[in-house]
């Protein structure tokens, strides 16, 4: 995979509204071949990396997510993640991704029950070879924009988290009630990324910051080291 | 009768005969009603009579402002470059249109939702978001961000606490899940509000010369469409409603107000883009606003100069049973009337399929210049389409002086015997005015806001301006915009104070580094019937006219909300107004925070000797009184060139315009960015005829910029040049702490104690229980 052959494909769903924005991080940010995927389509094509954006599909009624889980695309999404393919979820994308049991936890109403948007530092934790503070740095600041980032997770749930090291990103200021900070995670495959806060916020010179652009990064070397090097 | 009546209608409920009680419900005078007759040569059916009620109501009709609202400049007076012109004006449409060059163009609009929002705050607040929006939209524009305009009691009422609360959770609700990006807003607390907030909201969208549409019904047999959401029995008569005063009763209008479904508004948006975006395949359309189905079938066969026929039988109804008067005059939310080319309903069907909503052929465009509607069968109503729209009355009203502003307009701090402060009063002043909520940082309710979604802002809300780039095709531009009224100079001296907010609007546009394009506006009154409040409404008027001719700033568009009264009497006269600019360069952005790396703070525009009519008058005080500060349009013109001009050299490195709170609450401001840098101020040399207005006096045409002393002695000189007094007051430090020379000596503050009383004044006053 290198940049000039990368594909990156972006879910719109009924009701997502991060689309562009999601698009754009990759068009115009890191200058890949970005297209989008229609929720009725039942195939991908060809992606190495398919992003879930952000938004509120199907008005996100009953649950967050748990009507977008059972759009015609997910199985095409799930098929993918399980042949080991890239999948980046934001925001409504990664709520989408454990509500399709692709990402362990739930995401319920933040604690203050309203919602919140204003940039956020967080702690990079050392995910793996990809995801780490050496790739990203320490600490990184991006936007978040949700009413229900509320992580949580069961015992056991958490007991797999740490013991693969799949917590990729945890709040400084806990702005939502996250259990145990935590911002976004990997799927044990290292495969499957979620997040609540938004690296397509994050990447224009007048952005809160770039960091958008690394967190893309680091995503898209998760499938390939090669593909690091290259785009660096 | 000189014609006819209609047959009976399917419903027996609706063969009532239309009494002069009935009329009087329907909130038409006799005069009116006769004018109807007239119009009809026979007499209206009750359906009928529905009909002309909405759209001769002041919601629709502006029958009571329509000959103040012609003294509005529509276009610019000078030459206008390769931007600026007017592509669509003021009453025309539903949203004014400006041209941003290279082929692109923007519309926008404000407009309110202040009735339900008294009523029922979450809905009224929502579904004033999903209004606008879609005035946007309708145009063919993508809309790009949205702001508001809000205006509540004070916080120490828990009925306000619940108005507060209700008003932001609608707007979040709405206007997150629609993806547009809240930007800016301004927010004031005052007593004449209480129990009758404004909820004044604007949408702004892009697009291209050739992607204008309009609302009108052309084309003799062109199919008419009904697309979006099916309709209920929500929001009857909400137009009416909305133009009457607010009363204990007014909760039983309950079924007036509408319930908003962002999600649908989201499809639609995207569906109506997309059908937009077809050559050729849409001839005219209109969203279902005000009077929904009512207003959009008259207006677009009025505009057209032609005719339209709707079979109520092929609109999408969500409940069973609906009659004639119940669906004509539905206000359900998020619909949508199409004219579409005759031969392509295909085209439509297929690209509303796609987004799984309803297209449903309604009608058709004839050429009979009426609106004939039918319900089973049977012509329910049958009414020369001008006469709805253009046939409203019109009135000029009784104005006289209120007799408060003899008293008012003579107070003078000397002349009342107004004690000075000294410096223990002022070192306490200043935090209590910090943290009163006009004043105090209105992060409680943007965080709440989603203000960064479509990836566009560079400046979001707390700054003097929002400042958006605008993606266009391959190219960007970045707009500016700001909302502004003073309801309490307003009050106080109506022209001056609508003056005032144009010019404050002005300053801030200017401070952020942008050039004015053109203006909407909300007018925000009382009870016109009351010549006092017709006075205050009509000097209002005057003086927004005037600021505009002397500024050159067209207005576009606009929205007026008459009958803000609660039972302890009219709010504030509040002319909300709201200016676009454009930003030639990314580098010319500017904010209002001081960089924590220091600077030279600079005061430009002079010192204030007054006092009349500030917020330190009203916070340690208690007085609403005094004339409304002294405003100078040609010394205002200068400052506002010489901050665009001093930006553009590259020598600003931060600009904030002075209005609640004056000076020291400007500077305070200006370190409560990221950093929160201190300051030391040297106000010693200046003249000062009291401490009071000096530290907190509101006079206009002022601002305070942050150069790097490199800089300072060239802006120093390009302000003389200008003609605008500029005196250098003092420096950023590094100190976390405020320190003020004055003559009468040391004032000094750590910044850290300031800033958290500005910062969590409203997070504080909201967790105290609200009512219901």
């Amino acid at each position: 995979m290198t940049p000039a052959t990368t594909n990156i494909a972006v879910v719109q769903f009924p009701g997502s509204n991060c689309d562009q924005d999601a698009f754009q991080l990759f068009a115009s940010g890191l200058g890949l071949a970005t297209r989008y995927v229609w929720h009725k389509d039942t195939r991908l094509g060809e992606a190495d990396l398919v992003v879930l954006p952000g938004g509120f599909s199907y008005g996100d009624y009953l649950r967050c997510g748990a009507i977008a889980r059972f759009s015609p695309v997910m199985g095409a999404v799930r098929e993918h993640a399980q042949r080991g393919g890239l999948v980046l979820g934001i925001c409504n994308g990664f709520q989408i991704l454990c509500e399709a049991g692709l990402l362990p936890g739930a995401l319920i109403r933040n604690s203050s029950l309203e919602y919140r948007c204003m940039t956020c530092e967080l702690r990079v934790e050392d995910a793996g070879p990809a995801f780490n503070p050496g790739a990203l740095g320490a600490r990184i600041r991006l936007p978040i924009g949700h009413g229900e980032g509320n992580y949580r997770i069961d015992e056991a749930g958490r007991a797999a988290l740490e013991a693969n090291r799949q917590v990729i990103l945890r709040y400084c200021d806990n702005p939502n009630g996250s259990f145990d900070d935590i911002a976004g995670v990997r799927s044990e495959g290292g495969n499957v990324f979620g997040m609540m806060p938004h690296p397509d916020r994050a990447f224009e010179r007048f952005h809160p910051s770039q960091d958008g652009l690394s967190v893309a990064r680091a995503v898209l070397a998760a499938g390939s080291a090669e593909f690091a090097r290259k785009s660096a | 009768m000189m014609r006819a009546g209609l047959p009976p209608n399917p419903d027996p409920a609706l063969n009532r005969p239309v009494t002069l009680d009935l009329v009087r419900q329907h909130g038409l005078l006799p005069e009116e009603y006769e004018r109807v007759r007239a119009h009809l040569g026979r007499d209206p059916t009750l359906t009928e009579l529905g009909i002309f009620s909405v759209m001769w109501s002041e919601h629709c009709s502006y029958k009571n402002t329509r000959p103040l609202l012609k003294g509005f400049p529509t276009e610019r007076a000078g030459a206008t470059g390769e931007f600026g012109r007017v592509l669509v004006r003021a009453g025309e449409e539903n949203a004014g249109i400006i041209d941003i060059g290279d082929g692109w163009a923007i519309a926008f609009k404000i407009e309110s939702h202040n009735h339900p929002s008294a009523v029922e705050p979450f809905e009224g607040a929502a579904t004033g978001v999903g209004g606008i929006i879609r005035d946007i939209f309708t145009m063919g524009a993508r809309p790009v961000l949205v702001t508001n305009s809000l205006r509540f009691g004070e916080l120490d009422s828990p009925s306000t606490r619940r108005l507060l609360r209700g008003v932001v959770a609608g707007i979040a609700h709405y206007g997150n899940c629609v993806g547009v990006p809240n930007v800016a807003g301004d927010v004031y607390f005052d007593r004449s509000y209480e129990g009758n907030p404004l909820v004044n909201a604007l949408c702004l969208g892009t697009l291209r010369h050739e992607q204008i549409r309009r609302g009108k019904a052309t084309g003799l047999g062109n199919p008419v469409y009904y697309v979006g959401a099916a309709t209920g029995r929500d929001g009857l008569g909400g137009a009416s409603f909305a133009s009457k005063e607010l009363s204990a009763e007014s909760s039983s209008d309950r079924p007036a107000v509408q319930k908003g479904d962002p999600f649908m508004e989201k499809l639609l948006i995207e569906a109506c883009l997309e059908m937009m975006a077809v050559p050729g395949l849409v001839v005219g359309i209109q969203d279902m606003g005000a009077a929904g189905l009512t207003c959009s079938t008259c207006e677009t066969a009025s505009r057209g100069g032609a005719g339209i026929e709707i079979e109520l039988d092929r609109v999408p109804q969500r409940e069973a049973g609906m009659n004639s008067y119940e669906i004509m005059l539905s206000e359900s939310q998020e619909r949508m009337l199409v004219i579409v080319q005759a031969g392509r309903e295909a085209e439509i069907e297929g690209i509303f399929a796609k987004w799984d909503l309803h297209a449903a052929r309604v009608g058709r465009v004839t050429d009979t210049g009426r609106m004939l509607v039918t319900h089973h069968g049977v012509p329910v109503a049958d009414i020369p389409a001008p006469a709805l729209t253009d046939g409203a009355p019109v009135y000029q009203r009784e104005a006289r002086r209120p007799a408060y502003l003899d008293e008012t307009s003579r107070w003078t701090a000397e002349g009342s015997g107004l004690a000075d402060l000294d410096l223990a009063e002022a070192r306490a002043a200043l935090p209590r005015l910090l943290s009163h909520p006009t004043i105090a940082s209105k992060r409680w309710i943007y965080r709440q806001f989603d203000h960064m979604v479509q990836h566009g802002t560079a400046v979001g809300p707390g700054s003097d301006a929002g400042v958006v780039r605008l993606r266009l095709g391959h190219g960007e531009k970045f707009i500016a915009i700001s909302n502004d009224c003073n309801g309490r100079y307003c009050y106080l001296n109506p022209r001056r104070g609508a003056t005032i907010a144009v010019a404050e609007c002005l300053r801030n546009l200017a401070c952020a580094g942008a050039t004015p394009l053109a203006m909407t506006d909300n007018l925000n009154f009382g009870n016109p019937y009351k010549p006092e409040v017709f006075y205050q409404l009509r000097e209002c008027v005057a003086g927004l006219a005037e600021a505009c001719r002397f500024f050159d700033v067209p207005v576009v568009g606009g929205n007026v909300s008459l009958y803000n009264e609660s039972p302890e009497g009219a709010i504030d006269p509040t002319p909300t107004v709201s200016v676009v600019g454009l930003i030639e360069r990314e580098s010319h952005i500017t904010r209002q925070f001081a960089p924590a790396g220091g600077g030279r703070l600079i005061l430009l525009g002079g010192a204030p000797d007054e006092i009349g009519g500030s917020q330190f008058l009203g916070v340690i005080h208690g007085k609403k009184t005094g004339d409304a500060p002294s405003v100078d349009l040609a010394a205002e013109r200068r400052l506002q060139g010489l901050l665009i001009g001093q930006i553009r050299a590259g020598r600003v490195g931060a600009a904030h315009d002075l209005s609640e709170g004056g000076l020291l609450v400007a500077v305070c401001e200006m370190l409560f960015g990221p950093g929160s840098p201190g300051a030391d101020l040297d106000l010693s040399p200046m003249r000062m005829p009291r401490l009071d207005s000096l530290l907190f006096g509101e006079s206009q045409g002022r601002a305070v910029v942050c150069a790097a002393p490199g800089d300072e002695a060239a802006l120093l000189a390009a302000a003389r040049a200008a003609e605008v007094p500029a005196a250098p007051i003092g420096e950023v430090t590094a100190g976390g702490r405020l320190s003020v020379k004055t003559a009468l000596g040391p004032l000094e503050w750590p910044v850290a104690e300031l800033r958290t009383g500005w910062e969590t004044s409203i997070e504080t006053a909201m967790k105290r229980p609200g009512l219901g």
